[in-house]
């Protein structure tokens, strides 16, 4: 059988390990690729498996699985903490692609320019992989490893993207640039999340997508942050304090010194927003 | 798992249907190939262009992204489910509002917005801008579609059509609409003889390559279901097409070497199962790359490898306008701009890629395809495949989108040689990818010039030089090299004037027709330059064109003393917008710091028809023995509305109403040539043709009734009525002789726009009849990012007669749409943007509002003073968005795109300056 949908997640990694197959989902990025009028098999569509679709709050965490789409994320009911993410998820291609393209495909593909990994990365996110033998988690960071490279096993199967509690807390803000409204490759993208202590920063995540090989926290720039005054805070953000980690290329939507200089210039506005949306909340 | 697995089936339009045969395929083939639901389109096959949107369970889905598994067991809506009636109200509104031009895009509009109203009944514009920002349109500039979407909640019947002698300037719906928003539109590939042999194309994967082939008997044996492969050696005829036939130079299939990525060396056909997947990696081709030369300086440098061994320093053709003395006026005018400009290779990005089937006919040689050009079709295939012309039809399928580049033929004698050479009908539909790399581009530009005014404000001169990028074959490169220097002045009075261009060959993909054949670019330049010289002369940017705008009894650069020029009208009724355009950005200026707004202002003009050279179209029209009035309308409707524009001239000439009309498109079988839907000439040229053939037609009817000039004619069934004040006479049809074309009273006229060819100095009389346009963006640059939104648009243009104002707003704004994406994003890159993620092209959220002010200058040759409009709405867009960047913050740009980078690093550049 070279397409196999089934409804279970153990006949799922059955199958996967018998079958050197390919895992697909919402198929956005699979059908890109070819000109053919099908996926060329052996195929394993994990879309049927129903426990691997939806958002749970448990006790320490959420839980996002696997085949959640990008459309199921913009309408659940979540903390601020995760307007970033779900800002980005109404930015990702277009509402077709919102109502196909799932959280785990997003990370699975790696694409230097998702959207999805850097609102992830400042969730702390950790990806539970399953196999036939078992569970295991590894924080996001460690997962993606280059250029649409993850540390993903032959007969492993992604089954959620985890979110501890301790990092579901503050607001959050997504930035991406792109040369037109919708349907865009982006430049660059910014994640944020700020918690607040009154008005002052209590800690900080910022992430930065499309400007190196993989998604990357500007841990220098968070360290920065902490402590410090929120009104003032996106002054403090300084080209050298995001240059440092980010290794951007040169091509066709932008150069490399623009790439860095746009992303600094995200990272404050990304910072400027979890401010001032507190701070109006508060006034009212 | 040896378990039978139970069929997958789907709720699909109301009605359970079986998903038969793989379920890994796209839900987008099972619609359309298995099921004949073929209102789902395919544009792209990547999820880029939103054209085969379904409704998935209520929601949008891009059917190409979605395998038969997963369709399985759920609700799927298709266009053809819209409506339980002939058309739902949105489609109706979509009629109403003119929100579908060429329609190829308009099924996968209407899914979107249908899962948008289901939710929210009165949508606001961003809702309706979120919902629909996943489908692109090329044709429309997306403002109508949102006006008809907006709109869809409200019952409104339809207008009704307007009565005899009232047809031209009603804003009709288009003719020819309802099928297009219905969904049942025929397109180039959605109709071909049943068991249709699927031809395929083996083409370069090197922009330059000698080649050779190893043992294609041997592979062909390899793969079952593969009917016949052919190469050069097959084509019967002469292997060199081209749209100027001095010029013919491209290959149908190569021989021994390629100039160009993309092109095709060898066709594969065979059966529909056996070609649909077939790995093509393994064919026996074995390449020996060329360093390849893609930019034009490369390959005009001295002593560069020659891409046609007979076309000297890789030169085409040059072209050439001088009057006066430019270089003395320039060395004594009171300010000079000088500057340089380079654009790029732009795609014509229509939703449809190329598309169409063949068939013999007993002798005939049947092609049905695509196209802007249906004569021009036939001409070149029948050479290629030595026929002669008799034995070959070309039917004009109804054509997703055109803009210039389906001037040329593609895959016309590809499907041709396969059904002349198996005898068995053949059908081919190009990849998005095979589309972008195989057929032409716009020209990249390389251009200097230097403008020189006098203390006044006034121009004196002008010198211009221009190298434009034509690739490797010559396609219409010599007509961009001639329309260069005649329209680089822009329509402006230039008494001293040099302007030379050169159509470069180089390993880029061929260059061709596109929207304005090279006279967007060169307008790029001269408006810059004109700001330039604003700026320097310290006079208001509008006012220093109407100071400068060319008028009636002015002589041209070519010599031509104008008639009807309406430039200076144009600017006059801008007036008003850029004033308060120039208020509003100073206020918002006044407290924005990261954010400025400027405004621009840019002109055109653009002679309708060929340069000097005759193109003449002719109409048929005729009336059968039951009453049916006819119009041979051989003008091909890529959308731009000819079949409703040429009829409403037409039916007032003749004076009945539009209703009573039925038209005959351009099957070259049954409707005389009416020439290349290009050059913006159709309402022009056909459209004078439709008005010489129902004078003369109405002419006879009269002096049968023997009545007056201002006789009223009534057609009815088997007899025309006559009415003139108190008489009324009546002519029987029933017993009147039938011609060869079944008609009993015909009338059959050409026109041919009265020009004079250009001599050496391109003096002479280009055109006939002109058009003019100006106008005003509005702009917000973000000064620490470089990202630009065109925030409002204002055009004005001089159409002579409006004859359908519906569908000139259409043009104008799909014009300024196109403008926008040359200006701001179209980046063709051979290589690497062949598909429609990489090449961007404006969705849905990037365009502005528009206004739009119809001038009516009327022209003495026009039929009922119309001028052409196609060319010239995209002309000053590009232009007038980049005075409004450097209004709102400086940066002077001079290399498109002006993507954010570059608008950056020349807002610094101008800070450092000042």
């Amino acid at each position: 059988m070279t397409y196999f949908r089934p409804a279970r997640l153990g006949d799922a990694l059955s199958w996967l390990k018998d079958n050197n197959g390919r895992i697909a989902a919402g198929c956005t990025d699979l059908f890109a690729v070819t000109q053919d009028s099908r996926l060329q098999g052996p195929v394993l569509d994990l879309t049927g498996v129903n426990e691997l679709r939806g958002i749970s709050e448990e006790t320490a965490m959420w839980r996002f699985g696997a085949t959640t789409t990008w459309s199921d994320v913009v309408r659940a009911e979540l903390p601020a903490a995760f307007d970033a993410l779900k800002c980005a998820a109404r930015e990702i291609g277009s509402l077709q692609i919102q109502n196909a393209g799932t959280v785990a495909g997003n990370l699975c593909n790696a694409s230097p320019a998702a959207d999805g990994i850097p609102p992830f990365l400042i969730l702390d996110a950790s990806i539970e992989i399953a196999t036939l033998e078992g569970r295991r988690t590894l924080p996001l960071t460690d997962f993606i490893t280059g250029p649409r490279q993850t540390t993903l096993g032959a007969a492993e199967i992604v089954t959620a993207i985890l979110v501890p509690k301790t990092a579901a807390a503050g607001r959050s803000a997504f930035r991406k640039l792109g040369a037109r409204r919708y349907l865009v490759i982006s430049i660059a993208m910014v994640a944020a999340r700020l918690v607040l202590d009154g008005t002052k920063i209590s800690s900080a995540a910022v992430a930065v997508g499309a400007c190196g090989p993989v998604a990357t926290r500007l841990e220098a720039v968070e360290r920065a942050l902490a402590g410090q005054d929120a009104e003032s805070a996106a002054a403090l953000v300084t080209d050298e304090l995001v240059a440092r980690y980010l290794s951007p290329i040169g091509d066709i939507r932008a150069d490399a010194g623009y790439r860095i200089e746009a992303a600094t210039e995200l990272v404050r506005r990304a910072i400027g927003e979890c401010t001032v949306t507190d701070t109006s909340e508060v006034a009212a | 798992m040896n378990v039978l697995k139970p069929a997958l089936s789907a709720r699909i339009n109301g009605a359970e249907q079986l998903l038969a045969g793989d379920p890994a395929r796209r839900l987008s083939h099972v619609l359309r190939e298995d099921l004949g639901l073929k209102g789902t389109k395919v544009g792209c096959d990547a999820g880029d262009c939103g054209a085969c949107t379904v409704l998935v369970d209520g929601e949008p889905w891009c059917a190409c992204l979605t395998t038969a598994a997963q369709a399985a067991g759920r609700e799927i809506l298709t266009v053809e489910g819209l409506s339980d009636g002939p058309i739902s109200a949105l489609q109706e509104s979509f009629l109403r509002h003119g929100a579908a031009q060429c329609g190829i895009c308009t099924p996968g509009m209407l899914m979107a917005a249908a899962a948008l109203l289901q939710r929210v009944p009165s949508p606001s514009v961003a809702q309706v801008e979120n919902a629909l920002g996943g489908v692109l349109c090329r044709c429309t500039g997306y403002r109508k579609i949102i006006a008809a979407v907006c709109d869809a909640g409200r019952q409104a019947a339809a207008p009704a059509l307007p009565v005899a002698g009232h047809a031209v300037g009603a804003a009709i719906e288009r003719l020819d609409g309802l099928p297009k928003v219905a969904g049942d539109e025929s397109f180039g590939a959605d109709e071909w003889p049943e068991d249709a042999l699927v031809v395929r194309a083996i083409r370069s994967p090197h922009h330059a390559a000698a080649f050779a082939f190893g043992d294609i008997a041997s592979w062909k044996r390899k793969h079952s279901g593969i009917e016949a492969v052919f190469t050069a050696a097959d084509i019967p005829g002469r292997n060199a097409f081209g749209v100027i036939p001095p010029f013919a130079d491209q290959p149908a299939l190569a021989e021994e070497a390629v100039r160009f990525r993309g092109e095709a060396v060898a066709i594969v056909a065979g059966v529909a199962t056996a070609m649909r997947d077939l790995d093509t990696s393994d064919f026996p081709v074995i390449w020996k790359p060329i360093p390849e030369m893609l930019e034009s300086q490369a390959a005009a440098a001295p002593g560069a490898r020659l891409i046609h061994d007979s076309r000297e320093g890789n030169v085409l053709i040059s072209g050439m306008v001088v009057a006066g003395d430019a270089d003395k006026a320039l060395a004594l005018s009171a300010y000079v701009a000088e500057g340089t400009f380079e654009t790029t290779h732009v795609e014509h990005a229509y939703i449809e890629p190329e598309a169409g089937a063949a068939w013999m006919d007993g002798d005939t040689l049947t092609i049905r395809a695509c196209t802007q050009a249906p004569v021009m079709d036939r001409d070149d295939t029948a050479a290629v495949l030595g026929l002669p012309v008799e034995r070959v039809r070309i039917i004009p399928a109804a054509t997703g989108g055109g803009f210039g580049s389906k001037l040329d033929i593609s895959l016309q004698p590809l499907i041709g040689l396969v059904a002349l050479k198996t005898g068995k009908p053949a059908r081919m539909v190009y990849s998005r990818g095979e589309s972008m790399t195989s057929t032409t581009k716009r020209h990249p530009a390389r251009m200097h010039a230097s403008i020189g005014a006098d203390k006044d404000g006034r121009i004196v001169a002008m010198r211009f030089a221009g190298d434009f990028n034509t690739g490797a074959y010559a396609s219409w490169g010599p007509t961009v090299a001639v329309r260069v220097p005649v329209h680089a002045s822009g329509p402006y009075r230039t008494p001293n004037y040099h302007a030379s261009a050169r159509a470069i060959h180089t390993n880029a993909p061929v260059s061709g027709a596109f929207r304005g054949f090279g006279v967007p670019q060169a307008a790029l330049m001269q408006e810059t330059l004109y700001d330039d010289l604003a700026l320097g002369c310290g006079i208001d940017r509008l006012e220093f064109r109407r100071l400068n705008a060319i008028a009636d009894g002015d002589r041209s650069v070519c010599g031509q003393e104008m008639k009807g020029a309406g430039i200076r009208e144009c600017l006059d009724a801008l007036v008003p917008a850029w004033n308060a355009a120039l208020e509003r950005v100073a206020a918002f200026n006044a407290v924005s710091t990261d954010r400025k707004r400027g405004v621009g202002v840019a002109s055109c003009w653009y002679g309708c028809g060929n340069t000097g050279l005759t193109n003449p179209s002719t109409v048929r029209l005729g009336i059968t023995a039951d009453g049916n009035v006819r119009l041979h309308q051989g003008a091909v409707d890529i959308g731009q509305g000819s079949n409703s524009v040429v009829t409403q001239i037409c039916a007032d000439a003749l004076g009945i109403p539009v209703a009573q009309f039925e038209l005959i498109g351009g099957d070259t079988a049954l409707t005389p040539d009416c020439g290349k839907t290009s050059a913006s000439r159709q309402t022009v040229v056909t459209g004078k043709a439709a008005l010489l053939a129902g004078r003369a037609l109405r002419e006879t009817i009269l002096r049968m009734g023997n009545c007056g000039q201002d006789a009223v004619i009534n057609v009815d069934a088997g007899r025309i009525a006559i009415t003139e004040g108190e008489v009324r006479r009546e002519i029987g049809l029933a017993g009147m002789p039938v011609d060869a074309n079944g008609y009993v009273l015909c009338a059959e006229e050409t026109y041919d726009p009265p020009t004079v060819p250009l001599d050496g100095n391109g003096q002479g009389k280009p055109y006939a009849v002109y058009g003019y346009g100006a106008q005003v963006a509005e702009v917000e640059v973000d000064m620490k990012l470089g990202t630009v939104r065109v925030v409002h648009m204002t055009a004005a243009h001089d159409v002579g007669r409006a004859i359908n104002p519906m569908l000139v707003e259409g043009q104008i704004e799909g014009g300024i749409a196109q403008g926008l994406g040359m200006a701001l994003m179209e980046d063709y890159i051979p290589g690497r943007t062949e598909n429609l993620h990489d090449y961007l092209i404006p969705t849905i959220g990037d365009m502005p509002d528009i206004e739009s002010i119809l001038i009516e200058q009327p022209d003495a040759e026009g039929p009922y003073g119309a001028k052409g409009l196609g060319e010239h709405v995209l002309i000053p867009t590009a232009p007038a968005i980049l005075n409004a960047v450097r209004h709102a913050s400086g940066a002077r740009i001079t290399r498109l795109p002006a993507l954010p980078h570059r608008v950056l690093a020349a807002i610094r550049e101008a800070g450092n300056a000042s």
